[in-house]
């Protein structure tokens, strides 16, 4: 850029506070104990307060991508190169104890199978107000006024009950929701939904994907979805980044990547809504 | 026109004295040869139970189960062996990996319902294996594996061909591409219509993503707390759904179409009004 070195610092300013990305990957690289890479150089960005999706098939790389920026990789599994940034702190270059500490307060993720992320034997309220004492350093009663509404706020109906129910007596999408007010307690900046409604039925698919969304508006959440169901994220993201083999092979406005996709795969998951999915039916009634 | 697969008032109770719980309220469904039928309905609808209650997996309480002509519901021990061993009808699972034998090499998994009703010599059943792998598109070369060293599509195929090498005359697949990536579920979806055409088989597609329904079936049955509230044309269903559950359904699906996505205030407003149905007295 080349304007007046006065001028450009307050431009700048201004521009950044805007447009920096919350959360930046910069040639994320992440290999197997075997030294395989599975993760071959993936940049991208999320841009604060917006809906950035992942989307591709198993074995593409989008989970490991989200796990490594969570600092969570399996075992044998590392991060060989790379940047990830989240705000102005460098994660990658963080030790453990630190990176666990940004864990709830400053990023924070839901995953596919919310029962397994629960204790069957305590209540949901019980763990809900655990994470509210631990992370936000409330004291039991205040802890359990605010468990409650917090299950009110995620869409939960009479959540005095819901607080005091097990695991076992909820029905998936009231456990994601459970999941999901766990996960935002803490008032973190992004939230990573990874596969979050894929085994939900399709109503209530529509339903934690509407929750999503408000927290969005609401709240200002950041969000980073993965999903293999290019649908999904053409219904809640603005931003979409396709992945295959461990690599970034298509990014840009979703809208954009729908109407004109640029590389193969994109346009055979395209295809794939085109020839066996609603769309099909809906396109043939709207040309009558 | 004869249905394939004719079911009438059909009711399904599981588990017994007090907890016996009734699963299927009196259903109706038929499907014709060389029709897809998608059955449609959350978890816990009955649509499994339906399914199985077909094979004669689980007892009809009342109602019948007619295929290709044929009272099946009343079936018993010998008669009932007789009837599976016959072939007519034959099940896809959703995951192949759990219902294939992995001790089994694909070429025993094909051949063996052709194998249990006798009367082949070695070289036939060699031919039927090669010639069922060529019909679902598996390379011959896979035959002597194991289900653990395929793939999920290639095992999804191995499933379907040990099925069809009994040449049934109704398919029944329950959620058989629900575990696959989308580039596998196109040819697996592509394999069921090419089996409808060349071999005028009855299929039922059952499933709780109606999305996936879009380019293959025919018709759709929606199954809502174990009754059928709709049936109709996959277009009807999509385009102009009448009950409040397939309004909802419909509403509910994502997708990547242009059209503003459906406002969430209808599907508020739905989701109250089916909360509001008492399921069944």
């Amino acid at each position: 850029m080349s304007v007046s070195p006065d001028s450009a610092t307050a431009v700048r300013t201004v521009a950044d506070a805007v447009s920096e990305p919350l959360l930046s990957v910069r040639g994320l690289r992440v290999s197997v104990a075997d030294g395989t890479e599975v993760v071959r150089g993936v940049d991208l960005d999320v841009p604060r307060g917006s809906a950035v999706g992942l989307v591709g098939e198993s074995g593409s790389g989008k989970t490991l991508t989200c796990r490594a920026v969570l600092g969570l990789l399996p075992a044998g599994v590392e991060v060989t190169g790379g940047r990830i940034s989240l705000g102005d702190t460098e994660l990658t270059a963080l030790p453990a104890a630190r990176r666990a500490r940004l864990r709830g307060t400053h990023l924070a993720a839901v995953f596919q199978d919310p029962a397994s992320y629960l204790n069957p034997s305590i209540t949901v309220g019980a763990q809900l107000a655990e994470v509210l004492r631990v992370k936000v350093g409330l004291a039991r009663r205040a802890a359990r006024e605010r468990a409650v509404e917090l299950l009110h706020a995620m869409g939960l109906r009479r959540p005095e009950h819901v607080y005091a129910q097990y695991p076992f007596e909820l029905s998936g999408g009231m456990l994601q929701r459970v999941l999901i007010a766990m996960a935002i307690t803490a008032e973190p900046e992004l939230l990573i939904a990874d596969e979050a409604t894929t085994a939900l039925d399709v109503t209530v698919q529509a339903e934690v994907l509407e929750l999503l969304s408000e927290l969005c508006r609401d709240r200002g959440l950041t969000l980073m979805v993965v999903s293999h169901d290019l649908a999904v994220i053409a219904q809640l993201c603005e931003t979409v980044y396709v992945f295959r083999d461990g690599a970034v092979v298509e990014e840009g406005p979703t809208r954009r990547v729908l109407r004109g996709p640029r590389h193969p795969y994109t346009r055979e998951l395209i295809r794939d809504h085109e020839r066996f999915g609603i769309d099909r039916v809906r396109e043939q009634g709207s040309r009558r | 026109m004869t249905a394939l697969l004719d079911v009438t008032g059909l009711h399904v109770a599981l588990g017994r004295g007090r907890g016996r719980t009734e699963i299927l309220h009196g259903v109706d469904l038929t499907v014709a040869p060389g029709e897809i039928v998608g059955l449609i309905g959350e978890t816990g609808s009955g649509k499994t139970t339906l399914a199985r209650a077909v094979l004669g997996l689980v007892r009809a309480h009342s109602g019948s189960i007619a295929i290709d002509g044929r009272e099946v519901s009343g079936l018993r021990r010998s008669a009932l062996r007789a009837f599976r061993r016959g072939g007519a009808a034959q099940y896809v699972f959703q995951d192949p990996l759990r219902s294939l034998d992995p001790e089994r090499t694909v070429f025993d998994t094909l051949i063996e319902g052709l194998a249990v009703r006798g009367g082949h010599s070695r070289a036939e059943l060699r031919e039927a294996a090669r010639e069922v792998a060529r019909l679902v598109s598996l390379p011959p070369g896979l035959l002597p594996r194991h289900p653990g060293e395929l793939s999920g599509g290639q095992r999804q195929r191995v499933a379907i061909a040990r099925a069809v090498a009994v040449d049934p005359r109704l398919l029944i697949c329950d959620e058989p591409v629900s575990a696959l990536d989308a580039s596998t579920r196109i040819t697996i979806l592509e394999l069921l219509l090419r089996l409808r055409e060349t071999r005028d088989l009855g299929v039922l597609l059952i499933t709780h993503d109606l999305g996936s329904l879009g380019g293959v079936a025919d018709r759709v049955v929606v199954l809502y707390h174990g009754q059928v509230v709709e049936t109709g044309t996959t277009e009807e269903i999509f385009l102009a759904p009448r009950h409040p559950y397939t309004r909802l359904l419909v509403t509910s699906v994502p997708s990547i179409g242009d059209a503003e996505p459906p406002d969430p205030e209808l599907r508020r407003a739905l989701r109250a009004e089916v909360r509001g149905l008492t399921a069944h007295p």
